[in-house]
């Protein structure tokens, strides 16, 4: 077996070490490192939240010394290495031990940078008692213990270090004071606009910042006293930090004779030049000119290491990384990339600030390139732009694009430039190709397009980038689709023409509208929608037809996808009994219910159930249903509010039981879910939600309507603010009403309210500009008057065989059965896409 | 050569409503049995071949029945699916003294 050395059990060295293990390395090489810190491997970027508190020491660790062991590592932990014999093939130790070597890894990182200044070293004592550099685990208890008893800290170095040194010092009560030599803070990673931005942000936290002052003194011979900066200020202090950047720690090579300039000079394979066998690798080294002080080059150059070390891969070689931050530093979040300012005379610069937000976004582009980006204080935009400064992506023709998700569909990338492979649909899985062919096959309209590949018929989140691809492979030829603004796809009428028509003529069955509006002609995908549009019109007077029903209509439960049903009671406002609980536990035992798991909606969901037990199941249960199946008003999630939260502004609580007594079940043209929150903290997340209430001071009450966290996610807009939880439940009648007359089928608030406008809805509603407001409020109360608990139906089936199986030959369920501990257990069928398209999804 | 058909006899054509399906047991097959709004009945293969969902409780027209899992369609006359699936297998069926009857090959 070969010796393999490794100099350095630092992230670097720990993680080349994994590399190699993974690749069979234990049974080639016999390993030994050298660390010079007592410890195992710890992660030294966390280390700032060491300083901070956020995280204590033991979070922080990789690997911990039994790791070594268990995996045949020998690690000489507080050894240092002075000195490599590369003709002797050894490594000398501080400790006088001299270790043989086939392989040599040098990972020997960093230290810190000092500059110099006078007053800060003895050279007998070392660094004076108060000043501390931060880079290890040691430096920053000695920090943390310092700053518990002085009172005022200068760090030296405007840099990432010395920003979270900042921040993080600031825990202790110590007041801080950050001086930076260079003009604007982080100036390796930000323009000077963004520093200033940046300083703005810091000196909220309350640290004082110094710019253009280079430190040359520290002052006080027993204790500090101050630093004097080189124009002759001074500043008064007990404490120092240095954390002005750091240097590739080369001593080690460097005496022993290999060859270093920054750093240890490397080849593609991350070997020493003209050292075949000695590698190095991480901050040490220099490559291609290039030195990094980030891990994520790091992890590339372990993995080419390890590759062509073990010979799993000889040819492996690294080319240099394309280097990217993204961090919260001081609180701020901040990423970079590239180059922090335009360098040529034709370099795009595109700048957004605004400073009292403390946001700041550039991005320069060279050739439809993005050559470099600075984004600060908000960096929702970070994926992409990472993704198109490391593959050169094309870049959005509106520039802005890059710096904002600008409302629509998150389309960064346009029809014409996705991959013939890319996958569109995320649900059904149809890729752009796909897509086009269908187009070329002769179908020119979006919904046939649709249709016929299923794409956009899941989550519906993707519909709009469909609609380009057809546009696009259509080459400007789409057909207009006559359908589109159809209520259902089988009656050519939109909705306000079809209540028109159904109205006019009386028309209170599906097959009565197919008769006098379609000429007869049924359509299976449109009767599910007419059921709902029926039934909010005529109420008591609809006429039922099973057959026109969706399945979880018919049995007042939720498929599942292995033909079994989940059964959700009702709950109001998530609130419950321990009798009820009692009986749902005994339902639970009696037909062996896979799984019994809480919603999302605050109630529970007995999964697994078969069609044939569901009228005994709710027998059992003696609860009415929660309608977790339908297009219909769901639930009302409360918070605690007034009775036991502290914080409770309203009685949320009572209110949300109420609301959803009164609209329980109530058909809609896509599912309502709703909540009620005692306070702005918004336990019961009332902001996205189809209605939400949030109880605020002064016992009053705000309206948001049109929120959502689906497949799309939107904050709610204020539709009011009342005084009274009577004119909340009002309001809900009225919002309800309106959105069950207006709105097409399947779409959900969030589409409704932002296509409506919120003024409008509230000119209507609140203010009943038009008069609308009581006619609303007395459909609404008959509506709510024909309510009826379908559960009731278990009792007498409305038609033979209701809850007959329609699976008789097998085995259910076949969802795999999940004991309490998680494990799983029981057969796993065989089954496709889980995601159901216009139908219920999951259970609330 | 023709396939030999074998009859079955499912019970009363009444324990199936107009407008739904109901799923029979017929040897070691499943069957789907739809009765249409005019009165005809049509019989198809009870387990869709997209994932395993139960035809007999998915909507259904004059001509289309719509898997009540994922949507894809067929059609009731030829099993063939609308929406990029595997067929649905046809029986013929018919109704003799109030009794459905369905034929399977032999």
């Amino acid at each position: 077996m070969e010796r393999l050395v490794v100099i350095g059990n630092g992230m670097a060295g720990a993680r080349t070490v994994e590399e190699i293990l993974e690749r069979g390395g234990r049974d080639r090489f016999s390993i030994t490192m050298f660390g010079e810190e007592p410890y195992g491997n710890y992660n030294r970027i966390l280390l700032s939240n060491v300083l901070s508190g956020a995280e204590d020491e033991a979070g922080i660790f990789l690997n911990s010394l039994p790791w070594y062991a268990e995996n045949g590592i020998t690690l000489r932990a507080g050894v240092r290495i002075d000195r490599i014999d590369r003709f002797a093939r050894t490594v000398h130790a501080d400790d006088g031990s001299v270790t043989p070597y086939d392989k040599l890894i040098i990972a020997t990182g960093s230290r810190p940078f000092v500059p110099p200044i006078d007053g800060m070293r003895n050279p007998k004592r070392g660094y004076h008692q108060g000043v501390f550099t931060f880079r290890t685990i040691e430096d920053t208890r000695g920090m943390i213990r310092y700053a518990r008893d002085h009172e005022r800290v200068v760090v030296i170095g405007g840099g990432l270090l010395g920003l979270e040194a900042a921040r993080g010092l600031q825990q202790y009560g110590v007041a801080v004071t950050l001086v930076h030599a260079a003009g604007h803070l982080m100036n390796s990673q930000l323009d000077a606009q963004g520093g200033a931005i940046l300083r703005k942000s810091v000196e909220r936290l309350g640290i004082a910042v110094e710019l253009d002052a280079r430190t040359n003194a520290v002052l006080g011979k027993e204790k500090v006293e101050g630093v004097r900066f080189a124009d002759g200020r001074t500043i008064p202090c007990d404490m120092v930090v240095v954390a002005a950047g750091i240097r590739p720690n080369t001593e080690v090579a460097e005496l022993s004779g290999l060859p270093v300039e920054r750093a240890i000079l490397v080849d593609d394979h991350l070997r020493v030049l003209d050292e075949p066998d000695i590698y190095a690798v991480g901050e040490c080294v220099q490559h291609r000119g290039q030195t990094y002080g980030l891990v994520a080059p790091l992890w590339d150059q372990a993995k080419v290491l390890a590759d062509h070390i073990t010979g799993r891969n000889p040819t492996a070689s690294y080319h240099g990384s394309r280097t990217a931050t993204k961090l919260k530093v001081a609180g701020v979040d901040v990423a970079a990339m590239g180059i922090t300012a335009p360098e040529r005379e034709d370099d795009e610069f595109v700048v957004f600030a605004e400073p009292r937000r403390g946001v700041y976004k550039s991005v320069i582009i060279r050739d439809e390139r993005l050559v470099g980006a600075t984004l600060l204080g908000d960096v929702s935009k970070v994926g992409f732009l990472m993704q198109a400064f490391d593959r050169g992506l094309p870049l959005p023709e509106e520039r802005v694009r890059l710096l904002f998700d600008l409302g629509g569909p998150a389309t960064e990338v346009s029809a014409a430039e996705l991959d013939d492979a890319a996958q569109v649909c995320n649900c059904n899985g149809v890729s752009k190709g796909a897509l086009v062919s269908t187009v070329h096959g002769g179908v020119k309209t979006l919904n046939g397009v649709m249709d016929a590949t299923r794409a956009g018929k899941g989550c519906g989140s993707c519909r709009s980038l469909v609609a380009q691809i057809v546009e696009w492979a259509a080459g400007g030829e789409v057909e207009q689709d006559p359908s589109a603004a159809w209520y259902v796809p089988g009656i050519p009428l939109d909705k306000p023409a079809l209540m028109t028509a159904i109205r006019e003529h009386g028309l209170k069955s599906v097959s009565a509208v197919f008769d006098t509006l379609a000429g007869g002609k049924e359509d299976a995908k449109s009767k599910m929608g007419l059921v709902s549009l029926l039934r909010m019109m005529w109420g008591d007077e609809y006429e039922d037809e099973r057959g026109a029903r969706f399945i979880n209509d018919r049995v007042h439960a939720n498929i599942q996808r292995d033909g079994t049903f989940s059964v959700v009671p009702q709950m109001k406002g998530g609130v419950t009994t321990p009798a009820q609980l009692r009986r749902i536990a005994d339902v639970a035992d009696k037909y062996r219910v896979p799984m019994v798991k809480l919603t999302g909606g605050q109630r529970i969901d007995l999964l697994g159930i078969r069609k044939e037990d569901l009228p005994a199941v709710w027998a059992d249960l003696d609860m009415p249903s929660g309608y977790a199946y339908g297009k219909s008003m769901r639930t009302v999630k409360t918070c605690v509010g007034s009775d036991f939260c502290r914080f409770g502004l309203g009685d949320s609580t009572a209110l949300g039981i109420a609301i959803e007594s009164k609209f329980q079940g109530l058909e809609s043209p896509a599912k309502m879910k709703l909540a009620v929150t005692g306070c702005p903290r918004n336990c019961a997340e009332a902001y996205v939600k189809d209605l939400g209430v949030v109880a605020i001071e002064g016992g009053r009450w705000e309206i948001y309507v049109g929120g959502a966290a689906g497949a799309h996610i939107r904050k709610g807009d204020l539709l009011a603010t009342v005084d009274s939880p009577a004119a909340v439940i009002t309001l809900t009648g009225r919002f309800l009403q309106y959105y069950r007359e207006n709105a097409n089928w399947l779409e959900r608030t969030y589409s409704f309210v932002p296509r409506v406008g919120i003024e409008r809805l509230r000119a209507l509603i609140v203010d009943d500009t038009e008069d609308l407001g009581e006619g609303l409020d007395s459909r609404m109360e008959a509506a709510v008057g024909a309510y009826r608990d379908p559960w009731k139906e278990g009792q007498e089936p409305v038609v033979p065989g209701q809850f007959r199986t329609a699976l008789p030959l097998r085995s259910l369920p076949l969802v795999p059965v999940r004991a309490g501990n998680g494990a799983v257990t029981g057969p796993v069928p065989a089954v496709g896409s889980a995601v159901a398209g216009p139908s219920n999804g999951g259970a609330q | 050569m023709t396939t030999a058909t074998m009859e079955h006899r499912l019970g009363s054509v009444t324990a199936l409503p107009v407008g739904e399906g109901r799923a029979y047991p017929v040897g070691d097959e499943m069957v789907a049995v739809f009765r249409l709004r005019n009165g005809e009945l049509r019989a198809v293969s009870a387990v869709c071949p997209h994932a395993g969902g139960p035809i007999a409780d998915g909507l259904i027209d004059a001509e289309v029945v719509m898997c009540p899992l994922h949507q894809h369609i067929f059609e009731l006359a030829t099993g063939c699916s609308k929406t990029g699936q595997p067929p649905l297998k046809v029986y013929p069926v018919r109704v003799d003294n109030d009794e459905l009857v369905v034929g399977l090959p032999a």
